[in-house]
């Protein structure tokens, strides 16, 4: 009868118990696959691994893996350092385009289906392999868009457009920088139009509607009722961006730590780099999130 | 009827009328040649490599060829489908694909269900803990990883340490517990659905006697198939395109990834062999330009299967996007 009477707990119990068990599953590969991988990480980056016959050995060897990563690996700050720009140059843009691209297809216009189609191949083909061989492709380098790099034709009247409304010299050169990488920032954004567009086709229609009676412009409805719903999503997009930037198979950094494996300095000195990274990551992730989850309006 | 006959006759309102049918062909011809930029640049590409693909090395420099070949020829598909021994690759890399992603639909689905309808204690830190496998580089764990599932003894559970590498089992193994490719993002998509979803039905296979499983089979998991589908799509797609693990746990295994990183030295040591077959008496050039063209074709073939595959599903899988509510 005991066991009957283990079968008649209450339904929260049971709904508790249930809870663990859906999630038992992942438990398991965080400890094992992440948890377990990422101690182990620390600790090799701590110390000097060496290949045995039956497994590896370690001996420790402080912080000399990172002092080697800092000090005397040739690249590796540098490296570092452009990764981190680059990655505050293009999150903006990504943001920016992927906000305006999901506006562009929830717009009403002829062939909005084949639209929605072609701007959501870039999560098919913008990711890993291909994009890492169109990087030494010589197709792919021939028609690349460079503005700066013609001073006659368009590329030289825009800079003397720009450079006639008296813009300030870095403003210059990041829009120049926004056109030369187009293609990629667009090849980058697949993903990110398509919450903003979930998010768009979210907003309820009665809100516009009672602003239209109200006799707001579209303009005006844009600003105060789009913008303001959409502002968590640029909070998901924002962490989903950076993320994505810096695990992303584009990413030259990330090339160096694993190549880093295979030469002399060996595990430990790939580890410390790679751990150096994710704490810069994660300072620049607490930052942005920082600074724009101030500016989000909540619904509730 | 006074009415309608001054809406045709009147001067003023036909001005007006035709100032809006104006101001609309403008703003659509606006956004369309908007879109048609974009769209542009998304296809530019794809339809170079196609091009490219399918010329001869001489059209490459010839400045008269710019997408239409002037020797087309099939010759480098050819070329390429022996290189990448394409047939076995293909159904390696459908198999392992096909598998991981199901194992991750699975696994994501059960762990986002008791995500997001359940509450016990540690179920916001074990959410956070989702995210934190999202934001860590996998690189950071690549090494452990390795090591572990070349000598696999699950904390010495195992009496011998069985050497993974080079089997699909690691990839099958992180995707049966979430912690596959970007599965985070799989866990939050299908939590976030089941949160959105009406508790009544629960209840209602609760009245009628079904357990908690069952209730989850054979109640929300249906009704969870948008969600499924998108989370499907994605997984296919990004185990399709993986090259990180591919090329750390199944370097020697025959896969799409690793099949097209390995055109150019696969080339290249056919013309030696060509070369020694010959003698001295034959002179063979490789050029970085012909190698491009060879690279393209490689990717067209890697691209094709998803493309296809795009195609067939890209309905339901706009109409799964809209009812997802990936947005929470």
């Amino acid at each position: 009868m005991e066991t009957r009477k283990l079968f008649r707990m209450s339904l929260g119990r049971k709904r508790e118990i249930g809870g663990y068990l859906f999630v038992m599953p992942f438990v398991v590969g965080f400890v094992l696959f992440f948890l377990y991988p990422c101690v182990q990480s620390v600790v090799f980056s701590l110390s000097r691994l060496e290949l045995t016959q039956t497994g590896f050995s370690l001996s420790f060897v402080g912080v000399d893996n990172y002092r080697y990563a800092f000090l005397r690996h040739p690249t590796f700050v540098r490296e570092l350092t452009a990764t981190v720009l680059q990655t505050l140059k293009d999150v903006p843009l990504i943001l920016v385009f992927s906000f305006f691209a999901a506006i562009l297809l929830n717009q009403k216009f002829f062939g909005r289906g084949l639209a929605r189609v072609i701007f959501f191949l870039p999560v098919i083909l913008g990711a890993g392999v291909v994009l890492r061989m169109e990087r030494s492709n010589y197709i792919m380098s021939m028609i690349a868009i460079d503005p700066a790099a013609s001073e006659t034709g368009l590329g030289g009247f825009l800079v003397t457009f720009l450079d006639g409304l008296r813009l300030p010299r870095f403003l210059i050169e990041y829009i120049l920088f926004a056109i030369a990488s187009v293609a990629k920032v667009i090849s980058a954004s697949g993903i990110q139009v398509m919450i903003f567009l979930a998010g768009l086709q979210s907003v309820p229609s009665s809100l516009y509607e009672a602003a239209n009676v109200e006799g707001a412009t579209g303009w005006e409805s844009f600003c105060l009722i789009t913008f303001p719903l959409m502002s968590p999503l640029v909070i998901t997009n924002l962490v989903y961006t950076v993320v994505d930037s810096f695990t992303g198979e584009s990413n030259t950094l990330l090339d160096l730590i694993r190549k880093t494996i295979f030469s002399g300095a060996g595990y430990g000195a790939s580890a410390a780099m790679a751990w150096t990274y994710f704490a810069i990551v994660g300072v620049v992730l607490a930052i942005t999130m920082a600074v724009v989850s101030k500016r989000v309006f909540y619904q509730k | 009827m006074r009415m309608t006959s001054e809406k045709h006759t009147s001067p003023m309102l036909f001005v007006r009328r035709l100032r809006v049918r104006m101001l609309r062909f403008v703003r659509s011809f606006v956004l369309v040649s908007m879109v048609a930029g974009i769209s542009y640049i998304i296809l530019l590409p794809l339809f170079s490599k196609l091009s490219a693909s399918l010329m001869v090395e001489a059209d490459l420099y010839d400045a008269a060829v710019k997408w239409i070949p002037r020797h087309l020829t099939l010759d480098n598909y050819v070329k390429v489908w022996g290189y990448m021994r394409y047939p076995r690759v293909f159904l390696n890399s459908l198999l392992l694909a096909l598998g991981a992603s199901l194992l991750q639909v699975a696994s994501c689905a059960l762990v986002g269900y008791g995500l997001g309808r359940f509450a016990f204690r540690g179920n916001g830190l074990l959410f956070a803990l989702v995210m934190l496998t999202l934001i860590v580089p996998p690189q950071v764990l690549m090494t452990p990883l390795y090591l572990n599932f070349r000598f696999f003894d699950i904390f010495g559970l195992l009496p011998n340490p069985i050497n993974l590498i080079n089997t699909p089992y690691p990839v099958l193994l992180m995707s049966m517990t979430g912690t596959g490719l970007k599965n985070g993002l799989f866990i939050y998509i299908s939590r976030q659905f089941f949160k959105g979803m009406a508790t009544e039905l629960e209840e209602a296979a609760y009245v009628d006697g079904a357990g908690l499983f069952m209730t989850f089979y054979r109640v929300m998991l249906p009704c969870a198939a948008p969600a499924l589908l998108v989370t499907f799509l994605f997984a296919f797609v990004w185990q399709w395109n993986d090259y990180f693990y591919s090329s750390l746990f199944m370097s020697t295994v025959e896969l799409m990834p690793n099949a097209l990183t390995a055109i150019g030295s696969r080339y290249v040591s056919s013309l030696e062999l060509v070369r020694a077959s010959a003698g001295t008496g034959i002179r063979l050039e490789i050029t970085s330009q012909f190698l491009s063209i060879l690279d393209s074709g490689g990717m067209i073939l890697f691209v094709a299967p998803l493309l296809l595959m795009y195609a067939f599903m890209q309905r339901y899988f706009m109409e799964s996007v809209e009812r997802t509510g990936l947005v929470g």
